[in-house]
């Protein structure tokens, strides 16, 4: 099988932690983003993996050939001269999509969930349609476009955007799976999957909606990376509660949903959690308060700081009695001098902060 | 014989102490380590020839009875006494309403001190300065910047900068960067010459009335403002001399003002090797405690024998931590005042701030005001509501902070909880 990642640009709303790797590359939970929904792909006997994608950096490169030898798979890139918004890329890469009968899956590179392609599979081959969108149920649909389905049917019967009146709260998750039979349906041109190509498809019958069960979010901006690590993390207490540090035995895990990498150390007198992700070779020294947090590899945070609802990039260092909050997101390299107060800001890599933020604000 | 007068104010003068003086009058507040007016008594008490200290002021008169007995003890050589001021006569009326008080045993020369002001107090050059001057009065007098003289009293010296040609109070365009400090010396002849001065009031009084002015009226028989109505006319006639001090010099009005306050007085005390100043340690990392070692203490800092502190704490510098106030561990505290029966649990932080009376300080909380620029006497702002609150982060008596809780540059009113950050409001 096949499957087809839209990575798009430089990831310039993760910034700045996209200024030091690509975006795909980030990790979530300890794991790069795009390892999450290859691992899943795998899992379901997807071979071919497509990567659409502006640019190509080297390192994604060479990070990505060690996958294809892990899995047994094959990356390609197919790299965009120019956007081709969410329904050229099918196009350009039609030629690995098209190759055989089987349908392919297509996935928006910032979402997060526990993809359940599996089921979708199933549900797809039952329907026999050209199309299957997974679909996630939300609180306020009026910011969205939400999928109005035939009544007692998972056929789509329209899309509305924005809805002022209440017509469901099924949106798009941004996860399909197709049929190579859309493959005619799209030129190599900037085109809009869900204005373009969806409305036209559902018009012919040709679409129907899977929902999914549990958590679902795009993670592409600081907030909601925050966000969706906490919902990744609750999910994974439900599903796999082995894989995270389990309080009965670390003293430190407050409230649970935490993820400690094993090479990291941790200092004496701490309290980690809830929704905490260490990363390999950080060093937590004594005291320490974290909650709601991202601490990537290499950190040191050092004795008596307190994090909470921050992302600490690779390389840096919090210090002793240093206080980050208000999502603030450290890059690469960063260090937050003794004492300093730093909240809602977005640090640029290899700055040093000896005063303090007390506004959101980029530091340049 | 010398004796010197301190001019305590009284319990409705001191509303800029708020809410420190909700609990304790603003001059037995504590700054390094002792009370406010404890830094004029001890240097009062230095200069030759001085036999007693009166307090003078508007509060009730067990206010004063504790420190005057410890005053008692410490200082043997000095009778202390308290006078209550009972009408309000003007910073000069109550002192020449117990002139006789004063006078009595021959006295020859009288210092006169405010007490919301923090100084090296070098009374004794004053004292010298002021006989070889043979001048009524001499005025204590500090260089100010320019651009801040419009807040003091302000001194136009002579070439020599031996004598005062002309005396303004807060001018409102520049005149002198001389400012007063608010410490005076006077010869005993003073009180004729207020005599005199209360003298040509009343007639100039009758002489309104006489007018057909009719009215309430400030021109009160015995009301006398000893700046504008007194040491006005002195300059004027030529008998008010100069003494520039080069020692440091602080207003001490608004709560905050008595952090920079404690840090000039730790500081000198460092420097002068006084026992209470706590030890610096050499060791600068908290990764290499050792046990019965004691906290790491940075620069000057007062620790009260009683309080107990954890050797995985940070103090200093510029702190002043007082009786029975207990401290936890891998706790900070830099340029604060932590009072009597405070609790600061393990890893929070205090920075640029005064923790109140039987305060509780949260696990990872943190209480942060803004440091005071050294140069400069303003300790306020006014925050984006339009709110002018202090810098420094004040909390009142019994103070709770919660757990991970932040407040920042905020005045907490007397016995609150504070269970949500707070960052620049006044909580009531």
């Amino acid at each position: 099988m096949k499957a087809l990642i839209l990575v798009g640009g430089f990831g310039t709303r993760l910034r700045p932690l996209t200024l030091s790797i690509p975006k795909p590359l980030v990790e979530f939970a300890n794991k790069p983003m795009i390892l999450h929904q290859i691992e899943a792909l795998v899992k379901v006997g997807v071979t071919d993996v497509v990567l659409a994608v502006n640019y190509k950096p080297e390192v994604m490169a060479s990070v990505l050939k060690k996958y294809e030898e892990k899995f047994g798979i094959t990356i390609t890139f197919s790299v965009e001269e120019e956007p081709l918004g969410t329904a050229g890329p099918l196009a350009l890469a039609a030629h690995i999509l098209g190759k055989d009968n089987d349908p392919f899956f297509v996935l928006n590179a910032d979402v997060t969930c526990d993809y359940p392609f599996k089921q979708m599979l199933e549900f797809h081959n039952a329907h026999g349609a050209e199309g299957t969108i997974l679909a996630t149920k939300v609180e306020e649909p009026s910011k969205y476009g939400v999928i109005v389905t035939e009544e007692n049917s998972p056929k789509i019967k329209c899309f509305v955007e924005k809805p002022i009146e209440f017509v469901g709260n099924r949106i798009n998750a941004g996860i399909y799976l197709f049929n190579p039979a859309i493959l005619s349906r799209i030129q190599l041109r900037p085109t809009s999957i869900e204005k373009e190509i969806f409305p036209e498809m559902a018009d012919d019958e040709q679409l129907y909606t899977f929902d999914l069960e549990g958590y679902w979010m795009d993670v592409g901006q600081p907030k909601d990376f925050i966000a969706g690590t906490c919902l990744y993390l609750s999910n994974l207490a439900k599903t796999q509660p082995e894989l995270l540090t389990n309080p009965a035995t670390s003293s430190f895990v407050n409230g649970g949903n935490v993820l400690v990498h094993p090479t990291a150390k941790i200092g004496s007198g701490c309290k980690i959690g809830p929704n905490v992700t260490i990363g390999p070779n950080v060093v937590i020294g004594d005291g320490v308060r974290l909650s709601k947090c991202v601490i990537m590899e290499d950190v040191v945070v050092k004795s008596f700081a307190f994090v909470r609802n921050s992302i600490v990039g690779w390389h840096s260092t919090v210090g002793s009695w240093s206080r980050l909050d208000g999502i603030t997101v450290l890059g690469d390299d960063v260090h937050i001098n003794d004492e300093i107060y730093v909240n809602g800001a977005s640090v640029l890599p290899h700055k040093s902060i000896s005063a303090n933020v007390t506004e959101p604000r980029i530091v340049m | 014989m010398n004796k010197a007068v301190i001019l305590v104010g009284g319990p409705s003068r001191a509303t800029r102490f708020r809410p420190l003086s909700m609990n304790m009058p603003q001059p037995l507040f504590p700054v390094g380590g002792k009370p406010i007016i404890w830094h004029q008594v001890n240097a009062l008490s230095k200069t030759p020839g001085l036999k007693e200290i009166i307090l003078l002021g508007f509060f009730e008169e067990h206010v004063f009875q504790n420190f005057i007995d410890q005053c008692t003890d410490e200082f043997p050589r000095i009778v202390f006494r308290y006078l209550r001021e009972y009408s309000v006569l003007g910073t000069a009326g109550g002192l020449f309403h117990f002139r006789d008080l004063i006078l009595h045993g021959n006295t020859q020369n009288i210092f006169l001190l405010y007490t919301d002001i923090c100084s090296s107090f070098p009374l004794e050059e004053l004292l010298e300065k002021h006989i070889a001057s043979q001048k009524m009065g001499t005025i204590m007098v500090t260089k100010v910047p320019r651009t801040e003289a419009s807040r003091y009293g302000c001194v136009v010296s002579d070439k020599e900068g031996n004598t005062a040609l002309h005396y303004v109070e807060k001018p409102q365009t520049y005149v002198s960067d001389l400012a007063s400090t608010g410490v005076y010396i006077f010869t005993s002849k003073v009180f004729s010459y207020m005599a005199e001065i209360i003298d040509e009031k009343s007639k100039l009084r009758d002489s309104i009335s006489s007018k057909g002015f009719d009215g309430e009226s400030d021109l009160s028989i015995d009301y006398l403002r000893l700046e504008q109505d007194v040491l006005q006319k002195m300059a004027v006639d030529k008998e008010l001399a100069i003494y520039k001090t080069k020692g440091f010099w602080r207003q001490i009005k608004s709560a905050a003002s008595a952090v920079p306050a404690n840090a000039e007085y730790l500081i000198q005390a460092q420097s002068q090797k006084q026992s209470f100043i706590a030890t610096p340690t050499r060791r600068t990392s908290i990764q290499s405690i050792e046990p019965n070692q004691g906290p790491i203490i940075v620069g000057a800092v007062y620790i009260h024998p009683s309080a107990v502190i954890d050797n995985s704490a940070k103090i200093g510098p510029n702190v002043s931590i007082h009786a029975h106030v207990s401290v936890g561990a891998g706790a900070r505290i830099k340029n604060s005042i932590v009072l009597d029966h405070t609790v600061v649990k393990d890893n929070s932080a205090i920075l640029n701030a005064i923790v109140g009376w039987r305060g509780k300080i949260g696990r990872w909380s943190r209480v942060e005001g803004n440091p005071i620029d050294d140069a400069s006497n303003n300790v306020e702002q006014v925050t984006s509501s339009g709110t002018k609150i202090n810098s420094i982060c004040i909390l009142g008596q019994e103070t709770t902070v919660n757990d991970e809780v932040f407040v920042r540059n905020s005045i907490v009113l007397p016995y609150k909880e504070i269970s949500s950050d707070q960052h620049n409001e006044i909580i009531m």
